[in-house]
């Protein structure tokens, strides 16, 4: 690491300007590390003295992009509050000297240009920018739980001004060149192949200094968006109801979960009133504070574990290679086939044959992925033409013509084992007798529809979440027979579809059906003893979920729900059984927002259906029960379900049972997961709990026997924390 | 030859795989691709002055791989918001699904358009970019009216036979939903002069002149250029002069609406027509042709007023074909090159001839001069064709082709010949229908014939046939095809 302490900033000259190029070795990416602050301090020594070198171009010698970030193990490593903030500190004390460089610096930005990338990009006196597609300039420190540490907090508000610059800070959202430059954060787009001379060209005239036109105070009253932001920011009023909405808005949407968009809007506020130096010095002592927050350290453990599932191929033996696929088959146009061609099509850039037993199944998927294109089109992330040219990679089919040199079929046809299995045979009979046969089942054995292959080998799982294009999660399922190889092609092609993928052993209910139901059921058993909906929905949205259990059931349809719970209880007993009356709801005609009759109104009113109450003959009039008992009951029925899968090898790692809940369930990220939230709590405080519940509830809250070897030998269920103590 | 540097090993894996895998593909194909691969140099075709004059080696004969087409709609029907460049990308992605084959192999696309596109004017070339080719593959569009796709696939078979490529598509398509609505010319004239000007006052002149009719679009003209009459109106005229009766018209487009509807109760198109998931918000599909009468009576067609020429004419809108939105396509290659990548071709392009007359004189009588040449070319005779299939753009004309084809008088005067060309077996002719039940979408016909000749050939265990098709300008082609026997 010491020797590359010379390499990673590089001076070259042109002339009177000097082009430092920041190059940081054997890194695929640029990021900024515990030394850059001193490598910093001695080129800009060095720069400094240089009486020839009349202006600095800084840009990036990686054609990976300018700075993703600072090094965030880094972060990660700190151990008191004063040591991050001190991190900070010195991230600020280098962009301040470049602020206050007596040559102007200009950045020249291609590719992403983010965190600590773009405050160091703020700093400069001005900033060129590529117009390609991947360059990306964004502050994502608060999908973190952190916020921007190296003066950001204080430079882009005023860069920018302050809606804008809240808008990017606490939704962490990555502009493209052309928004940049339209928000005032780039001076000037340009071809990637031009940036430099521009960038130089902008250096020297700076260093030339060529006055610019400054926007005077009468050009500002002209600009209705100055203001705006004048009435906004300049006056006291403005301020407080601008940030006080802020605050609200995210509230309702954090519900004080997260610390760190609060953490934000603090620290701009009080750099508006009190200065950029009152600024900087709110800014490091909340990113000390927040680097030492639980929920942080849940946030950077989960942005390692995705990233550490980036480079798992799904299968333990590293000689295995995926194999390269360029045709996908997609048997079912419904919803989610539909959504598997589209995410195929697009991001995985693969042909997709669609085939349907109908016409009008291969129009509504042929439809779907269109519309979904079209939509692309409508929010300028795709042209018309590549529209046009993405549709053409889908083609439909109701014969199996065409299937013969596809790779891997993905069906997602009506969850029926003797459909499936007949489709195993069908396609077997017209492809190649390598294909991969996936089946997007959420509750089937995949054992089972195995049975019907002549090469079980090649049967895999693959199953997607609804809505395709929106759910990250791919859970891919194996079975004894699967081959490695075809593991690591499917896990490839998640991948490549832009899903994380977790790989899980096949067994009924897989990983992430298997751990809802106990979830849903201890919803359905509250609802039972009287709590009402509202209360047990809203009780889960405070603890972190994204909807409510009650509300998903809806959303997933009480009648699918209702069949898939059967399947479990059938496999695994009483202990996944929901309580006595449910059945009651799918007799009444109720199947969830589908056909408009559920727990939940769909008539345009808003609200609980208050009828449910007496189809299962409850009176919702239980106020003995708290919101905390409420959250802890359905979270730990979960987390109880999560560790015995673990223990029965269902999963590979509690590291992808934590990820799946996550990114399949909307388990509360800033918890970590079922298994992070078990550590933090301590396995033996769970085993406690879930041994209380048992005796007031029954053998459903039996402790997985995993959890009680954990706990008796004090061990966690993570090797490696998440919080850096 | 230079190969495309994206056939790469990269693929060459999955190919090896690939060609254990499919049943139906034959064992020498490893082989041959493997020698392929190997860089061996390639048996150079002979150089022919006429293509594949008499007998050719085999493995050098042109194959129609397979061919497909979309089904044919009459105009602003099923395809009223599809362009003839979607119908060709559509047909030509389908066709490579079909055929399973690597969109690598292909070397060359040539595609026709007769429908002048303003916003894609190279048709070929967009299919490669929009239909899953690589694109690194040349192409170019071509346009002979009527005859268009029967000029595409001769140009890729000259590049086969010329040892240019060893794999090609051809085919056509055309949009009469799609036509290009124009200016006049002098608001034409006056929009660019005022982009000329330089001045407010210079930018007004330009606009002096104009009337309010001249602000009117302009529908395209079906006119030819050449002689102001519309196609219907040669037709007429060579109706007239060769006395076809409004009777035998009236016989041959009924017998082609019967033909085709039986042809597709019985299946015989479903393998050459694919469905199309109509593009754009994905509502409907279409199957199957939607001009042919399923149940075609004779005396409806007696009721019909002739349509070019009220008083005295004898053609209906029933005996021409209907303007139709369509689009066809064929792969084709080199015969040990569909061997080796393990295909049974459809057939081969045995001869060709192109011919033309005066336009003024009679406009479609063009292929009765092309057939003896491509006969000729071939080595064969009119009695050793076992199918006949002409275009049918009217029913007279088809009627007068074979009157010239069948005339002593015609033999003698006009072929060099010491009587008629020979006999057409009405048994032989246009067995499964053709443009007028059909459907013609201009540039798309020719291809379909192709295709639907080479089926059905084979379904007979024939050997040779001889298609045909007359086309604006006066301009004809005749085409010599046979099935390995």
């Amino acid at each position: 690491m010491n020797d590359t302490k010379e390499q990673a900033l590089k001076i070259e000259r042109r002339g009177e300007v000097a082009i430092l190029w920041m190059d940081v070795p054997g890194k695929p990416v640029n990021t900024l590390s515990s030394d850059f602050s001193q490598q910093f301090a001695e080129v800009f020594d060095k720069l400094e003295a240089d009486a020839e070198v009349r202006a600095i171009v800084f840009a990036s010698a990686k054609k990976t992009g300018f700075i993703v970030g600072a090094d965030l193990e880094l972060v990660h490593a700190a151990r008191t509050e004063e040591e991050a903030a001190t991190l900070s500190r010195d991230g600020q004390v280098a962009m301040d000297r470049l602020e206050a460089f007596p040559k102007p610096v200009v950045a020249a930005i291609d590719g992403p240009c983010l965190g600590g990338g773009l405050e160091l990009a703020l700093a400069c006196a001005a900033r060129v920018a590529s117009d390609s597609k991947a360059t990306k300039l964004g502050l994502p420190e608060v999908q973190l739980g952190l916020l921007p540490g190296a003066g950001g907090t204080q430079r882009l508000p005023r860069l920018i001004g302050v809606q804008a610059a809240l808008d990017m800070m606490l939704t962490g959202r990555q502009l493209n060149a052309k928004k940049a430059k339209k928000v005032g954060l780039v001076d000037e787009i340009v071809p990637a192949a031009i940036l430099i001379d521009v960038a130089l060209e902008h250096a020297r005239k700076l260093a030339a200094r060529v006055p610019e036109h400054r926007a005077g105070f009468l050009d500002k009253l002209t600009d209705k968006h100055a203001l705006t932001e004048m009435a906004l920011t300049k006056n006291p009023v403005g301020r407080k109801v601008l940030f006080d909405q802020a605050r609200s808005q995210l509230l309702a949407k954090s519900r004080g979960n997260y610390p760190s968009p609060e953490a934000i809007l603090r620290v701009v506020r009080i750099g508006l009133e009190k200065g950029m130096k009152a600024g900087l010095a709110a800014e490091s002592e909340e990113f000390g504070r927040l680097v030492m927050s639980p929920e942080a350290a849940q946030l950077m453990g989960i942005f390692f574990a995705t990233t550490a599932m980036k480079k798992d191929s799904g299968v333990d033996d590293p000689k295995v290679k995926a194999r390269p696929i360029e045709k996908v088959g997609v048997l079912g146009g419904g919803l989610m086939g539909a959504g598997v061609a589209f995410v195929t099509a697009t991001r995985a850039k693969m042909h997709v044959r669609l085939k349907d037993k109908d016409d009008a199944g291969v129009l509504h998927g042929l439809g779907h992925v269109r519309a979904e294109l079209d939509k692309g089109v409508k929010r300028k992330r795709l042209t018309r033409q590549d529209a046009d040219r993405l549709m053409l990679d889908v083609t439909g089919t109701t014969d199996y013509s065409g299937l013969k040199n596809a790779e891997v079929v993905i069906e997602a046809v009506f969850e029926d084992l003797e459909l499936k299995r007949r489709m195993v045979r069908d396609v077997e009979a017209a492809a190649g007798p390598e294909v991969i046969f996936a089946s997007n089942t959420s509750s089937l054995p995949i054992t089972a529809i195995a049975e019907a292959s002549a090469h079980p080998e090649t049967v895999i799982g693959m199953h997607y979440f609804s809505p395709v294009e929106k759910m990250p999660l791919l859970e891919i399922i194996t079975t004894d027979k699967t081959a490695d190889w075809v593991t690591a092609t499917c896990v490839a092609l998640g991948k490549k579809q832009g899903k994380t993928v977790i790989v899980v052993r096949d067994g009924v209910g897989f990983y992430t059906t298997r751990i809802l139901a106990p979830l849903m059921n201890e919803a359905a058993y509250l609802l039972s003893e009287g709590v009402p909906i509202e209360r047990i929905d809203g009780s889960m949205v405070d603890f972190g979920f994204p909807v409510g259990p009650i509300k998903l059931t809806d959303e997933v349809g009480i009648d699918v729900g209702a069949k898939v719970g059967k399947v479990l209880v059938a496999a695994f007993g009483d202990r996944l059984s929901p309580p006595n009356g449910m059945e009651r709801l799918v007799a009444d005609g109720r199947s969830g927002r589908k056909n408009g009759r559920g727990f939940y109104r769909y008539d345009g009113e808003k609200g609980v259906d208050k009828s449910v109450y007496g189809v299962l003959g409850v009176k919702p009039t239980n106020t003995s029960v708290s919101d905390h008992e409420i959250a802890w009951r359905c979270t730990l029925a979960m987390v109880n379900e999560a560790c015995r899968c673990l223990g029965e090898g269902i999963l590979r790692s509690p590291r992808d049972g934590d990820i799946g809940a996550i990114f399949g369930l909307g388990f509360p990220p800033f918890r970590g997961g079922p298994f992070r939230l078990a550590d933090s709590v301590g396995p033996a405080e769970i085993l406690n709990r879930l041994e209380a519940y048992e005796e007031r509830f029954g053998a459903r809250f039996s402790p997985a026997p995993m959890l009680r070897k954990l706990a008796e030998s004090d061990g966690k269920f993570h090797r490696e924390p998440s919080q850096g103590r | 030859m230079a190969k495309k540097p994206a056939q790469g090993e990269n693929k060459a894996k999955s190919k090896a795989t690939k060609t254990e895998a499919s049943g139906e593909k034959r064992p020498a194909a490893k082989a041959a691709k493997a020698a392929k691969k190997s860089d061996a140099p390639k048996p150079k075709a002979p150089s022919q002055r006429a293509p594949a004059l008499g007998k050719s080696p085999r493995t050098d004969r042109v194959a129609v791989v397979a061919g497909l087409r979309t089904p044919f709609a009459k105009q602003w029907t099923a395809y009223k918001e599809v362009t003839a460049l979607d119908l060709g990308r559509l047909v030509v992605r389908e066709l490579l699904d079909r055929t399973e084959l690597d969109p690598r192999e292909v070397e060359q696309v040539v595609y026709g358009q007769v429908v002048p596109s303003v916003s894609a004017p190279n048709i070929a070339r967009e299919i490669v970019l929009g239909a899953g080719l690589p694109k690194n593959i040349e192409a170019y569009s071509v346009s002979r009216a009527c005859a268009t796709s029967y000029q595409s696939a001769v140009n890729v078979a000259q590049a086969i036979g010329a040892g240019v490529i060893d794999c090609g598509i051809a085919g056509g398509a055309d949009s009469s939903s799609d036509v290009p609505i124009t200016i006049s010319d002098k608001l034409n004239k006056a929009l660019i002069g005022a982009s000329k000007a330089r001045t407010p006052m210079a930018r007004f002149q330009a606009f002096r002149n104009l009337r309010p009719k001249d602000l009117l679009p302009v529908p395209p003209a079906p006119t030819e250029p050449s002689t102001g009459l519309t196609m219907g109106q040669s037709a007429e005229k060579m109706a007239k002069e060769n006395g076809i009766s409004r009777e035998a018209q009236d016989d041959f487009a009924h017998r082609s609406h019967t033909l085709a509807a039986k042809a597709w109760a019985e299946g015989k198109l479903d393998d050459e027509v694919m469905t199309v998931f109509v593009p754009g918000r994905y509502q409907t599909s279409i199957r199957r042709d939607n001009v042919v009468r399923e149940k075609s009576e004779r005396e409806s067609y007696a009721r019909l007023k002739p349509c070019f020429d009220r008083k005295h004419g004898t053609i209906t809108a029933a005996t021409s074909s209907p303007l139709t939105d369509g689009a066809s396509a064929l792969l084709m290659m080199r015969e040990d090159k569909a061997d080796a990548l393990g295909y049974e071709p459809l057939g081969f392009i045995r001869s060709y001839a192109f011919a033309a007359v005066d336009p003024g004189w009679q406009m479609l009588q063009a292929p009765p001069y092309a057939a003896p040449v491509a006969l000729k070319r071939a080595g064969l005779t009119l009695a050793d064709m076992e199918l006949v299939d002409m275009h049918e753009a009217f029913a007279a004309q088809v009627l007068s082709n074979l009157q010239a084809i069948e005339s002593d008088k015609f033999g003698r005067e006009q072929l060099g010949l010491s009587g008629k060309l020979g006999e057409v077996d009405r048994d032989k002719l246009n067995v499964l229908g053709g443009s007028i039940s059909m459907g013609h979408p201009f540039a798309a016909t020719g291809a379909r014939q192709i295709t639907q000749t080479l089926r059905e050939l084979k379904r007979r265990g024939g050997q040779f046939a001889l298609c045909t098709a007359c086309a604006a300008g006066g301009m004809g082609v005749a085409m010599v095809l046979e099935v390995a026997r």
